[in-house]
């Protein structure tokens, strides 16, 4: 997996409205688990965004394994799975199994392998005991498993999650975060938990639309920490 | 509307398409059946399916309290207005209709009901329309229920926290706002699971 971010600059809106969120970013990534980290507003779920043309650059370009978010935008969205901080919006089916199957509809995949799959992914993530239970009806860690669940059994080659455990409380975000630990693909992590980032390859900080910091987690979580004690400007 | 209470019963194993194609033929032909018996006769027909279909009592009756309100409303005003035999008529056909609606849901998955839907709404790829879309729209419907209902608790109880009685303006106005920032992000994340492509 590759991921180039190259001179990538983002400006929502326009006219006396516009704001510059990005500023000239360029990444490459091939790392396994890579994490994101930086104040409110920096930029981060920006970021994210263009890594699955969720949102498409004002200037510069991205790629995911040679493919352009902006050419190829569906290419992208097949490879990419993305996972959201709140597990309702995520979640579309009434039930836990229907929204797993969800994901699947379009695939042109055999009834059989349809319910193998989801099966399959139900019980990976603990959720076996809730498959025909209504989805409102889980508890916080469970829901956002299960939108993981959702998002995993597509079988996307990379992962970006954007505060995956920001609403979790203490249990269910490790709950999340040991599922996080042991996928296959590679992972881009956004997070204000910086626990999380321990066995992290490598940490990007954000700071007022720029990467500041680059490195291994305990290096870049020392500089975050340090930017956010100091005065504001 | 119910959501799905899986079962075994008889009515569960009708396939969807039956029990939907019986649901909008007990509508119309509630039209023609608009006597003291005819109610009589659906009444009794909703809560036999209901019976049959084992449907736990507690989950019935709070998937319709919000409709018995209204319901019961309604049937104060008829019986005022037209008489207590017109009011028997209208309301308990609308009753009617709703339980056997209720057991509809209740006993029918979502993806079941969606399916019926896209293979009825095939024919209209033809003129433009994407039966995947109206099947999509059904689902997400049926699953904004709980969320709404949830959103509109939480902001109850954010306004007692802060001593406010009940204005209505000040229900309606952060239910809303809440309620839109929800769809927002829900069209996000359908975009991101590539619903759009
Ligand atoms: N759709 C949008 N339209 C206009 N402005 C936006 C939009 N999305 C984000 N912004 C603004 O862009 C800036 C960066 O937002 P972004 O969500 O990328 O930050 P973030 O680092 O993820 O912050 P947080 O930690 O709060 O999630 C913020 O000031 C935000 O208000
Ligand atoms: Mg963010």
């Amino acid at each position: 997996m590759l991921i180039e971010v190259d001179g990538v600059s983002h400006t929502y809106g326009d006219g006396p409205l516009a704001r510059t969120v990005l500023r000239d970013v360029s990444v490459r990534m091939t790392e396994h688990r890579i994490g994101v980290i930086g104040a409110n507003g920096s930029g981060k779920s920006t970021f994210a965004r263009l890594l699955n043309g969720l949102v498409l650059p004002t200037a510069g370009t991205v790629r995911v394994d040679g493919h352009d978010t902006r050419t190829d935008g569906r290419a992208v969205r097949r490879r990419v799975g993305f996972c959201f901080t709140d597990p309702d919006a995520q979640i579309v089916m009434p039930t836990v199994r229907e929204d797993v199957a969800f994901g699947l509809r379009r695939r042109g995949l055999a009834k059989h392998e349809v319910a193998a799959r989801v099966g399959a992914a139900l019980a990976a993530y603990d959720l076996a005991g809730h498959a025909d239970h209504p989805a409102h009806l889980l508890s916080g860690g469970q829901k956002q498993l299960l939108a993981l669940a959702s998002v995993l059994v597509t079988e996307p080659a990379l992962l970006v999650m954007d505060e995956p455990t920001t609403l979790l409380d203490l249990r269910n975000a490790r709950r999340v975060a040991r599922v996080v630990a042991d996928l296959p693909m590679p992972v881009v992590l956004l997070t204000h938990h910086l626990d999380l980032l321990a066995d992290f390859d490598r940490v990007l900080v954000f700071e007022a639309g720029r990467i500041v910091h680059d490195g291994p987690p305990a290096e870049a979580v020392a500089t975050y920490r340090d930017l956010m004690t100091r005065d504001q400007p | 509307m119910g959501l799905f209470h899986p079962g075994t019963s008889l009515v569960h194993r009708v396939p969807a398409g039956v029990k939907l194609a019986a649901l909008c033929a007990a509508g119309i032909g509630s039209v023609f059946a608009a006597t003291p018996v005819g109610v009589s006769a659906y009444l009794a027909a909703a809560v036999l399916v209901l019976v049959v279909a084992r449907v736990p009592g507690r989950a019935l009756v709070r998937q319709l309290r919000p409709v018995l309100v209204f319901v019961v409303v309604l049937a104060v005003f008829h019986a005022l207005v037209s008489g207590p035999g017109r009011a028997y008529v209208v309301v308990g056909m609308l009753l009617a209709l709703v339980l056997l609606a209720t057991a509809l849901t209740m006993t029918t998955p979502t993806s079941a009901l969606v399916d019926v839907v896209v293979r009825v709404a095939g024919p209209l790829r033809r003129v433009g329309v994407d039966p995947e879309r109206l099947g999509l729209l059904l689902a997400l419907g049926l699953r904004a229920i709980p969320v709404v209902l949830g959103l509109a608790g939480e902001v109850r109880d954010a306004q007692r926290a802060r001593g406010l009685g009940a204005s209505p303006r000040a229900f309606a106005v952060p239910l809303i706002v809440r309620s839109l920032r929800h769809a927002d992000r829900v069209g996000e994340a359908l975009a991101a699971r590539g619903i759009d492509d």
